[in-house]
């Protein structure tokens, strides 16, 4: 009986799958191309900018650039207009820092509503947390292994 | 009255004696805006918050039905109603609004249907005169529960389906003039064990397929019997594998009559991926659009099938898969034909 439900389920899962829409991989994988690069190149242009008019030099533009993508990426997010960018470009504006400024600010706007301390304080991070939990301790393995190879690998 | 293994037929034909329905900005540039009695052009509608604005819809959409029925709310003795949110607070607040008895329902996307067959059975059974029933979603409301906050830029699948924002109630009673609700089945919940929370069309389709062969069965009729048979929000997905599905099962249905809500409220050029869904997809659509159409005369007979996913955020993360149901409603033409 158990078997025959599981049967039925798996033979309907293939049965709905043929008739799903597939999601266009090489269409979104250009997109993603394009407007990843396109917002690579602004950065390029605010990095030239900075250090040709505030005498920023190439190692520490790196923050104002980000602090101004990030600015940028709040207006067109309050606007609403950023979500729209994104199911346009996937991956093309998620991966670059605008979409981790992104994932904070609409969910600081979305909690808004519950107040400042439980809504926007509790909330901001729901979605960027991994990104930062993840990101430093990948850091933290590969610094590890960096280490443990200089100190016993002589490289 | 039981007929079959678990359809009601009502004798006595309870009379939708009117209908009320809110939308919001995006449903005013959609398909049927016409169709729609209230239009907000603004999501908030005057609140603070989506969830806040969320009652409004169905407040207004009530309004709306008992203003149109020229009653005074008191002379309405039950009001049952749900949507999608958690405790479906929006509902209850609407209740403490129109201070109408109330009964508070969970059916997901098929809480209108749920809603109506309940209604039309304690009317057929003499159990009230007037009964408010209805149902709503809100598009940032629901997406921020169930999905991410609505200004974060997350890319959408094709299979995925666009939250109505409105609300559809309708006023039933033992006579008036208006169409009547001859019949009702209720749906099982039917798991196939499909888990992809961005495909839940592909997840209610079998549901859907499930209750019209109940429906047909029980009442001994088939699809021949109805000039529509209107699904709630399967979606292109879900129409195309609910179709396949009833071919499969060797059950005759013409694809021309065979029309979903969630396809007929926006236009082409609304980019909504698979179409629309949500608790008031098929309560907007069904008592604005097509009851409006069969007072016009275009048909006389519908099977609305309203399709619901009962997952929870909770449970998807949890690798559940995905619950659904259907219920299923017979309107026929009454005494209002034009």
């Amino acid at each position: 009986m158990a078997n025959n439900k599981k049967k039925n389920q798996q033979q309907y899962q293939e049965f709905a799958k043929q008739r799903e829409t597939k999601r266009p991989l090489i269409k979104n994988c250009i997109r993603a191309f394009l407007i990843g690069g396109l917002i690579c190149t602004i950065g390029q242009v605010i990095s030239t900018f900075y250090i040709h008019f505030f005498h920023f030099t190439e190692e520490n533009v790196g923050n104002p650039t980000v602090a101004t993508l990030i600015f940028l990426t709040m207006l067109l997010t309050g606007f609403g207009i950023y979500d729209k960018i994104a199911q346009f470009a996937g991956a093309g504006s998620a991966v670059p820092v605008t979409g981790f400024g992104n994932a904070v600010i609409a969910a600081a706007i979305e909690h808004r509503t519950e107040g400042f301390v439980l809504g926007v304080g509790g909330n901001m991070f729901k979605l960027a947390g991994s990104v930062i939990l993840f990101g430093v301790f990948s850091a933290f393995i590969i610094a590890l292994v960096k280490t443990i190879l200089i100190q016993w690998g002589g490289l | 009255m039981l007929t079959g293994q678990r359809s009601w037929k009502f004798n006595n034909k309870p009379v939708i004696v009117s209908t009320g329905t809110t939308g919001g900005p995006f449903e005013a540039e959609g398909n049927i805006s016409k169709d729609i009695d209230l239009l907000h052009n603004d999501l908030y509608m005057g609140e603070d918050s989506f969830e806040k604005a969320h009652k409004i819809l169905l407040e207004k959409a009530g309004q709306k039905a008992i203003e149109k029925a020229g009653i005074s709310k008191e002379q309405i003795q039950f009001y049952l109603a749900g949507d999608l949110i958690n405790q479906i607070t929006p509902t209850s607040f609407s209740a403490k609004t129109l201070g109408i008895p109330y009964l508070g329902l969970f059916g997901a996307c098929s809480t209108s249907m749920e809603g109506l067959a309940l209604s039309a059975y304690l009317i057929n059974s003499q159990g009230a005169d007037y009964i408010l029933t209805g149902a709503s979603s809100h598009n940032a409301a629901v997406e921020k529960q169930f999905r991410y906050p609505t200004e974060y830029g997350g890319q959408k699948p094709p299979t995925a389906q666009w939250t109505v924002t409105g609300a559809g109630t309708a006023l039933l009673s033992h006579s008036g003039d208006g169409p009547v609700v001859t019949s009702a089945t209720i749906g099982k919940v039917i798991d196939l064990g499909l888990n992809d929370p961005f495909n839940m069309g592909g997840a209610m389709a079998p549901a859907a397929v499930d209750t019209i062969e109940a429906h047909f069965s029980d009442l001994g009729v088939d699809a021949s019997y109805y000039d529509l048979i209107i699904t709630g929000d399967l979606g292109q997905i879900g129409q195309q594998v609910s179709l396949d599905l009833l071919k499969q099962h060797g059950v005759q249905m013409e694809e021309s009559k065979y029309v979903d809500c969630g396809l007929t409220i926006y236009n082409k050029d609304q980019q909504v991926n698979a179409g629309a869904s949500g608790a008031g997809c098929s309560a907007v659509v069904t008592y604005g659009h097509f009851l409006n159409r069969m007072k016009k005369g275009e048909f006389n007979r519908i099977l609305v099938v309203a399709t619901g996913a009962l997952l929870s955020p909770l449970t998807t993360q949890q690798k559940e898969s995905i619950p659904c149901i259907a219920h299923a409603v017979s309107i026929e033409a009454g005494g209002d034909r034009q």
